[in-house]
């Protein structure tokens, strides 16, 4: 793409006596390409307000999408104006925090399980829990909390917005 | 539909003889649009550069999609782009937007059948003129603190050692101050210059074209773009007004003009009244 023009005829024919410029800034490009040139509505109808969208974005992008990749911006991967890809990996986003939040509602249930279990059958108070895991997952939030409904972040936030209005 | 070759077009021209065979030996030594070989469909004083693009790259579907794939934009936008520059070099050209598409050959004659005479009023405006890119830089002193946490309380032993030393605080804000001075004169001077680019085109360009300025904090471009404006310039005076341009900020510190094309008249195809200089 960025290769020379081949010129076929002789350069005293060109009307341009700095030479063709195909290797010119992708930004300029685009802003042309894009932007100007003659509007006219083919067989084929692109929505035009799209790229209007398109080029207001591009206008980040002046460097080539190589360059830019090369230091690491490819935020137009994440980003649902600009790729059809961006709305799937969301979702798997979206998905992959439901999932964490129902594995950590589901570890709480079977620990408040096992504290009453543990509750009904030792009578006496010294005696350690069998799995050392357990002592661990006993968060002291799970102890003060028990038998809430899973919206333990709700309920942090809350208790800390009570906190901070009183004097 | 999806099976069918659709055509792309390009660029309009005029179809006289000499024009068109210029074209088509500048054509040959090219390709467009996926690589495809550029052809032009004449109707009555006017062309098209035109090639087939394959129905299921170019429907609307799939254009919608593609538009948004950054390596196929760009793929697309210098083909596009290499078709125009390389017409523009030897005729007049009206550049048409990117993914101007047609069902066939027969529907962009018609096309040119319809508009024939405001392409031809279109051609005559740009004959003998050559578009060019001014852009104004500011190449703003970077933040430069010292250290990014605050000062540190001085000790009242670190005082005795250096007793000269004035108070960091003050030294902190005075170094800001100076910063933010500097900012400022660079600043000034960018818009000296956009000035200058202004006044030095009177008398040689005959419009303007203001572009939105380029955000390069992805680029590693140096400095803000200030100006992003676009000018028609009689092919006469392009070498001139190249000249006064990029040494319109010489002696301003901090400031760098950068001239691109020439282009083709991209940005001055849009009705008139929009592009006028004031």
């Amino acid at each position: 793409m960025t290769e020379p023009v081949p010129t076929g005829s002789t350069p005293s024919r060109s009307l341009y006596p700095y030479g063709e410029q195909s290797g010119a800034n992708l930004a300029d490009i685009l802003e042309r390409v894009l932007d100007k040139g003659i509007v006219i509505v083919g067989d084929i109808k692109i929505n035009l307000l799209d790229i209007e969208l398109l080029t207001i974005k591009l206008r980040l992008l002046v460097a080539s999408v190589d360059k830019a990749k090369e230091i690491g911006i490819d935020w137009w991967e994440h980003d649902p104006a600009l790729s059809s890809r961006a709305d799937h990996r969301h979702s798997l986003e979206e998905q992959n925090e439901r999932l964490r939040a129902e594995v950590r509602e589901l570890r709480r249930r079977v620990e408040q399980a096992e504290k009453v279990e543990r509750g009904e059958r030792t009578a006496s108070a010294g005696e350690l829990p069998a799995r050392g895991s357990g002592t661990r997952r006993r968060s002291p939030e799970t102890e003060r909390e028990p038998g809430a409904e899973p919206r333990r972040p709700r309920r942090k936030r809350d208790d800390a917005e009570d906190r901070g209005r009183e004097p | 539909m999806n099976a069918r070759r659709l055509s792309y077009a390009y660029a309009v021209v005029r179809s006289s003889d000499a024009v068109t065979q210029a074209a088509r030996e500048a054509l040959a030594d090219i390709r467009g649009v996926a690589g495809a070989p550029v052809t032009l469909v004449r109707s009555g004083p006017v062309a098209a550069a035109v090639s087939a693009v394959p129905g299921e790259e170019f429907s609307e579907a799939a254009l919608r999609a593609r538009l948004e794939d950054l390596a196929w934009l760009e793929s697309t936008a210098r083909a596009h782009h290499l078709v125009i520059e390389t017409l523009a070099a030897r005729t007049t050209v009206l550049p048409l937007r990117l993914a101007t598409v047609y069902l066939d050959e027969s529907r962009v004659e018609r096309m040119l059948g319809e508009r024939q005479e405001a392409f031809a009023a279109l051609l005559d405006r740009f004959d003998d003129h050559v578009e060019w890119g001014v852009k104004v830089y500011a190449e703003l002193p970077t933040v430069s603190e010292p250290s990014p946490a605050p000062a540190p309380t001085p000790s009242p032993a670190a005082h005795a050692a250096s007793p000269a030393e004035p108070d960091p605080g003050r030294a902190y804000l005075r170094r800001r101050r100076q910063h933010h001075q500097a900012r400022e004169d660079t600043r000034r001077a960018a818009e000296e210059a956009v000035r200058r680019t202004e006044e030095r085109a009177r008398g040689l360009a005959v419009e303007r074209a203001r572009h939105r300025p380029q955000q390069g904090t992805l680029a590693r471009v140096p400095g803000e773009n200030v100006a992003n404006d676009a000018y028609l310039v009689p092919r006469a005076l392009a070498e001139e007004f190249r000249a006064r341009m990029l040494h319109a900020a010489d002696d301003l510190p901090g400031v760098r003009v950068e001239v691109t094309g020439p282009w083709a008249p991209y940005s001055f195809t849009a009705p008139p009244e929009g592009a006028r200089p004031r």
